[in-house]
């Protein structure tokens, strides 16, 4: 026990250390790269409160792709960097943000030091329906059934994010491709990493999928999963990012949240009303939800990370 | 003191950390930083409060869980959208600054294609 809370204090110290440089690193790129182990570490927080599923989801998506974004975001920036950092906020201000922000911070500690009591749960209500869906982790059950209206919204957020992205584009490149930030030169150690992952990385992908039924994993995680394997293979220059006025792209991106409609707008016919599922089909209609899911998260958060098209489009 | 009033005290810390740097970054991207680990900070909390409710044989309740994966994904899309936003200013106006004073900006025209 005393070895486990000795990993915890260094965890919590590591944390906020990493944090604190976050915030106040001098040059932005190593501010960026702070914000990477961040959330890694912080992956590993969320482990040690009993929380698997989030902890992957932070790795993947919070720590992982959020980083490959931020990393080439930086790094387009650096030169107008100097001009921006000029223009810091007068010493006022500063003990203004600072008191607001230790305020703040105080509030929330006296809410986690005097809980209220009994603690609040809906562990046991998740519980009591696991067996009709025949979904092992209780997670993927509130994301695919009890709170799938969540779950459904958040795809159409994504695709609304992607849109907004897209719309940045001038004119002239509308319907054209991305251009990802170039990596190393052919043949390098880039090359040989994008050839040699993403076989790796696409049977993990698939099988944090499939195991998300029972086990920490799903459609979120193994997702950003296959978005990496993908991003590695296009920054690497193996292919080329694709362009977005295809048909067959934009299918793959809304088959996700068509389908999860589409299933939902039969509850209506079948059992209880939109987003329910009959008892004995529940679980290979969740499983069917999700892979479909799975390929479009995995699109859509790929072409996040890379952007507006920069090209005109070809023919 | 347990692991979650440790953490749960960790993820004050890192919301008021995260406020902070919000406000005072006069840089675009360092704000959308301090941002993500202000959101980080309010997940962590909640991660807190559904490690508190663990009942029924289960670790955690559930459902803020589900709620913090779905908090995740959408903090991602708007941080990528916010970083579409302003890669699209910085190459407009040759800088990325929210300042409204449009002198300091090279072109003095303060937009436009």
């Amino acid at each position: 026990m005393i070895a486990a809370h000795v990993f915890d204090a260094a965890l919590a110290v590591l944390v906020l250390g990493v944090a604190i440089w976050t915030v106040t690193a001098g040059p932005a790129f190593a501010a960026v790269i702070g914000f990477v182990a961040y959330g890694l570490l912080l992956a590993l927080v969320w482990v040690r409160i009993a929380a698997v599923d989030v902890a992957l989801t932070e790795a993947a998506v919070g720590s992982g792709v959020t980083g490959a974004l931020l990393i080439s975001a930086a790094a387009r920036l650096r030169p107008t960097e100097q001009r921006a950092a000029a223009e810091q906020p007068g010493p006022a201000l500063r003990f203004a943000a600072a008191a607001l922000a230790v305020l703040v911070a105080a509030g929330l500690a006296a809410l986690v030091l005097f809980p209220a009591e009994p603690a609040p749960t809906l562990a046991p209500a998740a519980a009591a329906h696991l067996q009709a869906l025949d979904v092992g982790n209780p997670v993927t059950a509130v994301l695919l059934a009890y709170r799938s209206l969540d779950t459904l919204l958040e795809k159409v957020v994504l695709l609304l994010a992607l849109m907004g992205v897209w719309s940045l584009a001038p004119d002239r490149f509308w319907g054209g491709a991305p251009k990802l930030w170039p990596g190393g030169q052919r043949g390098g150690e880039l090359t040989l990493l994008a050839r040699l992952l993403p076989p790796i990385g696409i049977v993990i992908g698939v099988y944090i999928l499939w195991v998300g039924a029972v086990a920490p994993g799903g459609a979120f995680q193994s997702g950003a999963i296959l978005a990496a394997m993908w991003l590695l293979v296009m920054i690497a220059g193996l292919q080329k990012a694709p362009e977005i006025g295809q048909w067959r792209l934009r299918l793959i991106l809304v088959a996700g949240p068509a389908v999860f409609l589409a299933v939902g707008l039969a509850g209506f016919a079948l059992p209880n009303g939109f987003l329910s599922y009959p008892e004995e089909y529940a679980k290979p209609l969740i499983i069917a939800v999700e892979v479909v899911l799975t390929l479009s998260i995995a699109a859509i958060l790929g072409l996040l990370v890379a952007g507006p098209p920069e090209s005109e489009r070809q023919r | 003191m347990t692991a979650a009033t440790l953490f749960g005290l960790c993820g004050a810390a890192l919301v008021g950390l995260g406020l902070f740097g919000t406000i005072v970054h006069p840089q675009p991207l360092r704000k959308i930083l301090a941002f993500n680990v202000l959101g980080s900070g309010v997940f962590l909390l909640f991660g807190v409060i559904a490690r508190r409710g663990a009942a029924a044989a289960m670790g955690g309740d559930p459902v803020p869980q589900a709620m913090v994966i779905t908090g995740i994904v959408v903090a991602f899309s708007a941080t990528a959208l916010a970083i579409a936003l302003l890669l699209r200013l910085s190459s407009i106006s040759g800088s990325a600054t929210l300042s409204t004073d449009t002198s300091a900006r090279p072109d003095g025209s303060g937009g436009g294609r």
